[in-house]
């Protein structure tokens, strides 16, 4: 059954994301600390467990598969309600820092995936 | 009968299928126009930011194209619960153990781009002529992401013209990271989901790397989200602590 699927779904996100924000508090910030991280492990880690009970049957899967499909257009309404005006419109100073720290992310990447790999393998 | 009221009653439907006129249009530029060198998605998250820009001109609020009535859907779609929903559900199609493998270097590049950004933001504040302690610490946490900025901002008791500055950094840098990655991505060999793990901590900002990676690479998106959903959180720990601390020691 797709709703089964989507359900184990749900289930992951609100209890990673309630973790997340019981974590915020915990240490006392006001935002989620690794919300979304939590609940992707315990899908993942639920997932197994239920493919082990085999309890996935024909269309579970679907009921997930279905919200990785719609990430990108969901990504497409996120950018077209991003405040992108506020980002052009408040002087130089936030493009500078915005632009700045991209590049020298971008430049990072390479350099610290590059040094773990080496000394893992 | 009103028209926009209807579309409005029915916002969420009506989004799904301006979305899918939007996928089209960009998947059409990409084929035809562009031979494929920029993929479909791209172009769609890039007509995305165009039609957020034009909405905040349009009607001068913070949720772009989303403030147009007709567009009122855009709110819950394209909002945190949605994007955040299709992440956890990415999930699925990730290996434990690369994850495993990376996950070391992970937590360093986390680690590095707390820091980084937090210096780099202050050394920009210090250029355009910055000097209080508060200030600085709110345009650096902005430097983070656009919710680290106000966080830090009000905590400090930083100047609301300051914290303005540090939402609109946060939200540049997003931008940035959305439209650069995917042209970037084989330059910074960025191809597999060990370099995804690392770029996810690098960069932080959750909007930024979710729809940097779509656009280059779908199968990489839940190891950068990985990464990425602790930034802002352990952002708004140090900020106004230890980061803070940190610089009016050095001050």
């Amino acid at each position: 059954m797709l709703i089964y699927g989507l359900g184990l779904l749900a289930f992951s996100y609100l209890a990673g994301q309630l973790f997340g924000d019981v974590l915020g508090e915990m240490i006392g910030v006001q935002a989620n600390v690794g919300g979304v991280g939590f609940a992707m492990l315990l899908l993942v880690l639920l997932h197994n467990y239920f493919q082990k009970k085999q309890w996935v049957k024909a269309q579970f899967d679907d009921g997930i598969g279905f919200w990785s499909n719609m990430y990108i257009p969901v990504i497409v309404a996120m950018s077209a309600s991003q405040n992108a005006l506020l980002a052009f419109n408040n002087g130089i100073l936030p493009i500078v820092a915005g632009t700045l720290i991209v590049i020298i992310g971008f430049a990072l990447v390479p350099l610290i995936s590059s040094i773990k790999t080496t000394t893992h393998s | 009968m009103n028209v926009i009221s209807f579309f409005e009653k029915n916002g969420m439907i009506t989004s799904f299928l301006i979305i899918a006129i939007i996928m089209l249009i960009a998947e059409q530029i990409s084929t035809r126009l562009l031979h494929k060198k920029i993929p479909g998605s791209a172009i769609a998250i890039l007509l995305g930011l165009l039609l957020a820009y034009y909405g905040g001109m349009i009607t001068g609020g913070e949720k772009g194209i989303a403030d147009l009535p007709l567009f009122s859907g855009f709110k819950l779609v394209g909002g945190s619960m949605f994007r955040d929903f299709c992440i956890v559900s990415t999930a699925l199609g990730v290996s434990f153990p690369v994850m495993i493998q990376a996950g070391k270097a992970g937590i360093i590049s986390l680690a590095l781009g707390l820091v980084v950004s937090f210096v780099v933001g202050i050394c920009v504040g210090l250029a355009f002529g910055y000097q209080d302690a508060e200030s600085l610490a709110t345009i650096g946490a902005g430097t983070l992401t656009f919710i680290v900025g106000p966080v830090t901002g009000s905590a400090l008791g930083a100047s609301s013209d300051v914290i303005a500055l540090s939402v609109a950094t946060g939200v540049v840098k997003a931008i940035v990271v959305t439209v650069f990655t995917p042209l970037v991505a084989t330059k910074i060999k960025l191809d597999n989901p060990h370099a995804a793990m690392v770029f996810g901590g690098l960069m932080g900002t959750t909007s930024g790397v979710a729809a940097g990676l779509a656009a280059t690479d779908q199968k990489l998106v839940p190891y950068g989200a990985l990464t990425a959903t602790f930034y802002s959180g352990l952002g708004c720990l140090l900020c106004p602590s230890v980061f803070y601390l940190a610089l009016k020691a050095l001050m």
